[in-house]
């Protein structure tokens, strides 16, 4: 299929991963950009900064005094009915997290990129998923990208995604901190004018019927219609705003795969179905499930390995908010051995995506025997032969049929 | 280790096996710190301090590294609380001389909520912050204490904000001790640093710093040395300025000195009174 923009009608730029979602968001005709810098996602909003000082976009660009600040910012620039993006990471999103809930409670569709970094103590700025794991429960979208490319394509789709009547919340869209974010790749970027196209121009806040107003309004703090959002709600209606924002969330799905599937027929990219981007799962005996820019590494070694003619695949989940169980029980449940890479850990449980996974096969007649993996906490470098490793064990434990140890950790000294 | 191997005078507060340390070249958190532990050294030889019961606390930035380096206790924590995580410390232990090292962006930008606290409360620390105009850490963004029109990462036209004067906004909230000093002028850091290190209450000295990487670099200054004559020029040096002096600007630079001196209960002092 010939895209409708082919490849020689749009802009080949050598960017990092930051920079590339900073392109994306220039393109998105965002009104609205707070932010504050923490590494490594500074160069985001320093190339906003160019192109606001530039005269490149009709963007107001604030450089708040902190992280909860900047959250604070977008989501009143979002409650006034603009399209607001920031970003940040590890601790900054740490300082972000009350406002997170408020954002998504009061289904403000911002775009937040996370350029995922561990999280203190002790203070360490380079890769693993600790803040964006941090931020699983707070009613937020959650993509995982795997390369500067799908950084670039997230974050737009993910405006479009946020601001669908159907869902009206926020999204994280996660590159991998220095792996991703200060990695210059070559990318493709579409023109400006089919970005704006694709999203319909600038931000159009959905309508509701407000009763005392006796008619249809856009929501958003408008002082010709006013409403008030977020004021006190006890045991009497509290209960009753949690639930749509559950119902919000079942809509995700399909509209991330449509949206998907939008951005194929525009640009030629798609990333498997939305959700999930599968490899050699179908006829696998053994599967490794992960997120992220490390999906490549192990895709990488799957390949070398179903040349010698093992039966092996990959399970990269790229929508992690909401949790894609269908699709990977359907993927999962003829396999015979699943191994989970997470790059995060729940202290005294396991790592989150393991848990997601174990929900989602829960009730299978001889569901997969699973392990779980960590790996790559605080930056720790994850070569081929780690994962190789992690296949070797795999293939051991379906031959013998015995789990062991669950919990492992991959690349640690041992003392 | 080896006996006759020449040591550095300060090798006594520093942990040499971590040196050399991670600041630039041409950066003044050097001098600052030099110039504190100087201070620190007369005190314990003079008795009036305790070695052993120094603390210092750090947030996060190119100021915070110190915690790394000296040797006595330090904690690094996070970014703009190493204010309240000292004052847990000094509640806790009050014998103890806590310290509170960090930058701009750190102590008056992130954390400037516990800064204005803390001098209400006269709580018993010394705080001192490295002002290099930008957050430099990250690659010289804008930061609260960026003065007017200058250049960085993050107003690639100018900065447009007026920056925050943190003499001025200490001051109101009539703490024991407020100064500013400059790394340009190392003999003020030490001797303020001398007179605050025994005094109860909360004191703060700013200090003028120079980033010759992230914030020199970039406003077109091609080398340290031209940064740090033009910080010297615009250091004017005063006995007793008032407070409405304290304001700067990058065109009529900064006047150092003791902005307050006063000698009220410290914060312990007067929680012991109400405790009866």
């Amino acid at each position: 299929m010939i895209p409708k923009v082919p490849l020689d009608k749009q802009i080949k730029k050598a960017v990092n991963g930051d920079e590339a979602t900073a392109y994306a968001a220039k393109q998105s005709l965002v009104d609205v950009v707070a932010a504050y810098p923490i590494t490594p996602q500074t160069i985001i909003v320093e190339k906003f900064s160019e192109f606001v000082a530039n005269g490149e976009v009709y963007t107001e660009f604030v450089p708040v005094e902190s992280e909860h600040s900047a959250m604070s910012a977008v989501i009143g620039a979002a409650a006034a009915g603009a399209r607001a993006f920031t970003a940040t990471a590890s601790q900054g999103l740490a300082l972000m997290l009350e406002n997170l809930y408020i954002a998504s409670a009061l289904r403000l569709p911002l775009v937040l990129v996370v350029a995922n970094r561990a999280l203190s103590a002790p203070i360490n700025i380079h890769c693993d998923h600790s803040d964006a794991m941090m931020m699983r429960d707070a009613g937020w979208v959650q993509i995982f990208a795997e390369n500067t490319q799908e950084a670039y394509d997230t974050t737009i789709q993910a405006f479009k995604i946020a601001e669908d009547p159907e869902v009206q919340l926020p999204v994280a869209v996660n590159l991998d901190g220095f792996i991703l974010s200060h990695t210059l790749e070559d990318i493709y970027m579409l023109p400006d004018e089919e970005v704006q196209k694709f999203l319909g121009g600038y931000r159009k806040p959905v309508k509701t019927y407000v009763d005392y107003l006796g008619k249809e309004v856009e929501v958003k703090l408008d002082p010709s219609n006013p409403i008030s959002i977020g004021p006190l709600d006890l045991y009497d209606y509290y209960f009753e705003h949690k639930v749509p924002q559950a119902v919000a969330m079942e809509k995700v799905k399909e509209v991330v795969k449509r949206v998907n599937e939008e951005w194929f027929e525009l640009s030629g990219r798609k990333y498997g179905d939305g959700v999930i981007d599968a490899w050699g799962v179908e006829d696998a005996d053994v599967v490794v499930a992960v997120l992220g820019s490390t999906s490549g590494t192990v895709r990488y070694v799957a390949k070398e390995l179903r040349k010698e003619g093992k039966k092996v695949g990959v399970l990269r989940i790229r929508l992690f908010r909401p949790f894609p169980f269908d699709e990977v029980r359907d993927l999962l449940k003829e396999v015979k051995v699943v191994g989970v890479m997470d790059r995060a850990l729940s202290f005294g449980s396991f790592g989150p995506s393991f848990l997601e996974i174990s929900t989602a096969l829960q009730g299978i007649r001889n569901s997969p025997l699973m392990v779980n993996y960590i790996y790559g906490l605080g930056g720790r470098d994850v070569p081929p032969s780690h994962v190789k490793q992690v296949f070797n064990e795999l293939e051991e434990i379906m031959k013998s049929g015995e789990v062991g140890k669950r919990l492992r950790f991959l690349g640690v000294r041992e003392r | 280790m080896m006996g006759n191997k020449l040591r550095h005078p300060l090798s006594k507060y520093l942990l040499e096996d971590r040196l050399p340390h991670s600041w630039c070249p041409g950066c003044g958190i050097g001098i600052a710190l030099g110039s504190i532990l100087r201070a620190i050294d007369k005190k314990v030889k003079e008795g009036a301090i305790d070695y052993n019961k120094l603390v210092l606390v750090t947030g996060i930035g190119c100021s915070a590294r110190a915690a790394f380096y000296v040797r006595f206790d330090s904690a690094h924590t996070i970014h703009g609380r190493a204010i309240p995580f000292a004052s847990g410390v000094k509640l806790a232990n009050p014998s103890l001389t806590v310290l509170v090292f960090g930058g701009d962006g750190d102590i008056a930008g992130i954390g400037g909520n516990h800064l204005i606290h803390a001098a209400r409360r006269n709580m018993d620390l010394l705080v001192f912050m490295i002002t290099n105009f930008v957050y430099a850490m990250t690659g010289g963004q804008v930061a609260p204490t960026t003065p007017t029109g200058l250049y960085t990462t993050t107003t690639p036209k100018g900065n447009p904000e007026r920056p925050l004067n943190a003499i001025k906004l200490v001051a109101s909230q009539n703490p024991n001790y407020v100064a500013r000093a400059s790394a340009t002028h190392p003999a003020l850091i030490e001797q303020y640093t001398y007179k605050a290190l025994n005094m109860e209450g909360f004191r703060f000295i700013e200090i003028i710093s120079m980033c010759p990487e992230v914030f020199g670099r970039h406003i077109g200054f091609n080398d340290p040395v031209t940064l740090y004559k033009t910080l010297k020029s615009k250091s004017i040096v005063k006995d007793k300025p008032s407070l409405d002096e304290s304001d700067y600007d990058w065109n009529h630079g900064w006047i150092l000195g003791e902005y307050v001196l006063r000698r009220n209960p410290g914060y312990l002092t007067t929680l012991r009174r109400y405790e009866g």
